[in-house]
């Protein structure tokens, strides 16, 4: 199809071979056993779950058909990676990452690298031991975000930064060694601040507390395990989720600055890497917890298009000094105090609405960006540039009519709204046309959307 | 540069009142159609049969669908009135909505993809939807009565818009 604009040229002769035969390279040659490990683990998995049946038939057919049978699978399963290895390849042209897979059904992605959002380098702790690591691009409109698993680590990091420094518009002759730019490092979250900040959190103390009297609840009500089981296995995951994973996954969070845009590296036994370019940042949400307040701690988290790393989290934990540096990092022109500082309550009458939970609900507008507040326990400031915002909406429902309020929604490209509940009628219906107004006029005069312009700060 | 910047809102009536389109008619006929082939089966079935089976009273079942399709008609006029658009100079407007008021504001740059549909019902009533799609799937704009002619005249329009004003995400 697009085959005229490739280097090598030749007329493609049967089916229109994207990756042109001798082009492109191959992943690594550990990757077959991890193609091969899935349905290995699979057939595992199902004999673990027929347990007596395998007995039954080991100990009436023999062992030997049974073993002969595993031994035909595996192979088989390892013959299915090495051929599916042998096929997959990439190719970095001008314009595209193109990958190709698929053994049975071909399937040719081509990534569009000035539609990359950001590259993530993960590397699992068995990849950490093989020094391999998996590459994930995340592309505006294509649905799941493709990786490359897995690459050689040097291959990895030289591989992104080419196609960063593609992306970014460098001279295609010289992407290829243009090398990982450098970075400095901004900050790194204490691991004692994180353990307190999890600590602090209600979400695994409440798992906890839960699974502490659902259960033994369950079990006396059924006087059966299994129910109690049922309830207890997604308790579990929860209390792991909201402590220990947490700290293992965010363990050692680091921002770095470099000239692709902010460096993110976190995580103890599974290490992880992302870079987010300050230019596809669509929103940003400022997250107080109760118990963190008193304290001045916050979460900051960032809405980019396309899927975002770890839930689109800049920083699990911060004080206010270090959250107001690093945000000045993404959003130069946003003082995060004078910015919330803008923030007013919604109308006292709001309480015929919304009785208790109203003192949460905000709103405030400054030159650089929509703030919306809700919330009243964990307070959830969302921060919308004005240049980001896709649509207005006013929506008011029969209810807030009575008493005439009306509610803000400010769209953004990140599939996120900021919503700024039961504001004054006459005062929402301004703010839409302003807020309209206020996009358009920063859409005029915002910087183009290459990321790897030098900051001034830099 | 635009002189209806201010007051799009349901009370800025007075600015541009000329300039907001109200959409078809048929929009109104079409749902009432359809009100009376979902309930008016319905309540004629409801009156019917206690008569047939001698149990007359049982015919005041009939009351809630009857209610219900008087309600629906006139709650359906309210809605279709309250529909409008207005193009401004860099933004689309979408106004709707009686008892849910919403109102939409879609700056051209913004639009990724405009979709004219018509299906077969529609298209019998001379009907039209024309629909925005932006980056953000929130982003609601849907105008559902539009003549043909007028939905490709709006779509035309918007496209060149939409380009002449694009912008990153």
């Amino acid at each position: 199809m697009s085959d005229e604009r490739e280097r090598g040229g030749e007329p493609a002769t049967e089916i229109p071979t994207e990756i042109p035969t001798g082009q492109g390279k191959r992943l690594h040659p550990l990757t077959p056993w991890r193609r091969a490990w899935a349905p290995v683990a699979g057939l595992c998995a199902v004999a673990l779950q027929n347990a007596s049946e395998v007995r039954d038939q080991a100990q009436g057919d023999g062992l030997g058909w049974l073993l002969l049978g595993v031994a035909v699978l595996v192979l088989g399963a390892t013959a299915y990676g090495y051929l599916s290895w042998r096929v997959t390849r990439y190719l970095v042209t001008d314009t595209e990452l193109r990958i190709r897979t698929g053994l049975l059904f071909r399937r040719t992605a081509h990534l569009r690298l000035d539609r990359i959002q950001a590259i993530d380098i993960s590397r699992p702790l068995l990849a950490r031991a093989f020094g391999v690591a998996k590459l994930k691009m995340d592309v505006v409109g294509s649905g799941s975000a493709d990786e490359l698993a897995f690459l050689d680590d040097g291959e990895a990091a030289d591989l992104r930064a080419e196609l960063l420094a593609r992306a970014a518009g460098i001279a295609p002759e010289a992407a290829p060694g243009a090398g990982e730019a450098p970075a400095h490092q901004l900050h790194q979250v204490d691991a004692r601040m994180l353990g307190w900040s999890l600590a602090l959190l209600g979400s695994g103390w409440g798992a906890l507390l839960a699974a502490a009297v659902i259960t033994p609840l369950i079990w006396l009500a059924t006087s059966s395990v299994f129910p109690a089981l049922a309830v207890l296995v997604p308790l579990l995951a929860a209390i792991w989720r909201g402590s220990l994973g947490a700290f293992l996954t965010q363990y050692g969070w680091t921002v770095s600055e470099s000239p692709d845009g902010l460096r993110l590296d976190h995580g103890l036994l599974q290490r992880d890497h992302a870079t987010v370019p300050p230019g596809r940042v669509q929103a940003v949400r400022i997250v107080e917890p109760l118990l963190w307040r008193p304290r001045g701690w916050l979460r900051v988290e960032l809405d980019v298009a396309g899927e975002g790393n770890e839930r689109g989290l800049l920083l699990p934990v911060a004080t206010r000094a270090t959250a107001i540096e690093l945000l000045g990092r993404i959003l130069p022109d946003v003082r995060l105090d004078e910015t919330l500082a803008q923030v007013t309550t919604a109308p006292r009458r709001a309480r015929w609405a919304v009785p208790v939970w109203r003192v949460g609900y905000g709103h405030g507008v400054t030159d650089a960006v929509f703030v919306a507040r809700a919330g009243r326990l964990r307070r959830v400031h969302t921060l919308v540039p004005h240049a980001k915002v896709q649509s207005v909406r006013l929506t008011q429902g029969p209810w807030e009519q009575r008493l005439g309020l009306a509610s803000i929604h400010v769209d953004q490209g990140a599939n996120g709204t900021a919503t700024a509940r039961l504001q004054d009628a006459a005062y929402a219906a301004d703010e839409v046309a302003a807020q309209a107004d206020r996009s358009r006029l920063s859409r005029r005069t915002a910087t183009p959307d290459r990321w790897l312009t030098p900051h001034p700060n830099h | 540069m635009d002189t209806v910047a201010h007051g799009p809102g349901p009370d800025g009536r007075s600015d541009a009142a000329d300039r907001w389109r109200p959409i078809e008619p048929g929009v109104l006929s079409l749902r009432r159609l359809l009100l009376a082939c979902w309930l008016g089966p319905l309540t004629v079935a409801a009156v019917l049969l206690p008569t047939l089976l001698g149990a007359p009273l049982w015919a005041l079942l009939a009351v809630p669908p009857l209610a219900g399709t008087c309600w629906g008609w006139w709650a359906l006029g309210r809605n279709w009135r309250s529909w409008r658009y207005l193009e401004r100079d860099d933004d689309l407007l979408i106004d709707r909505g009686v008892l849910w008021r919403q109102l939409t504001v879609v700056p051209y740059g913004r639009m990724q993809l405009v979709e004219v549909t018509s299906g077969p019902l529609e298209r019998k009533f001379g009907l039209a939807r024309l629909q925005l799609h932006t980056a953000a799937a929130a982003t609601d704009a849907t105008i559902p009565g539009l003549a043909p002619a007028e939905a490709e005249r709006l779509r035309d329009r918007l496209t060149e818009l939409g380009e002449a004003r694009s912008a990153g995400l």
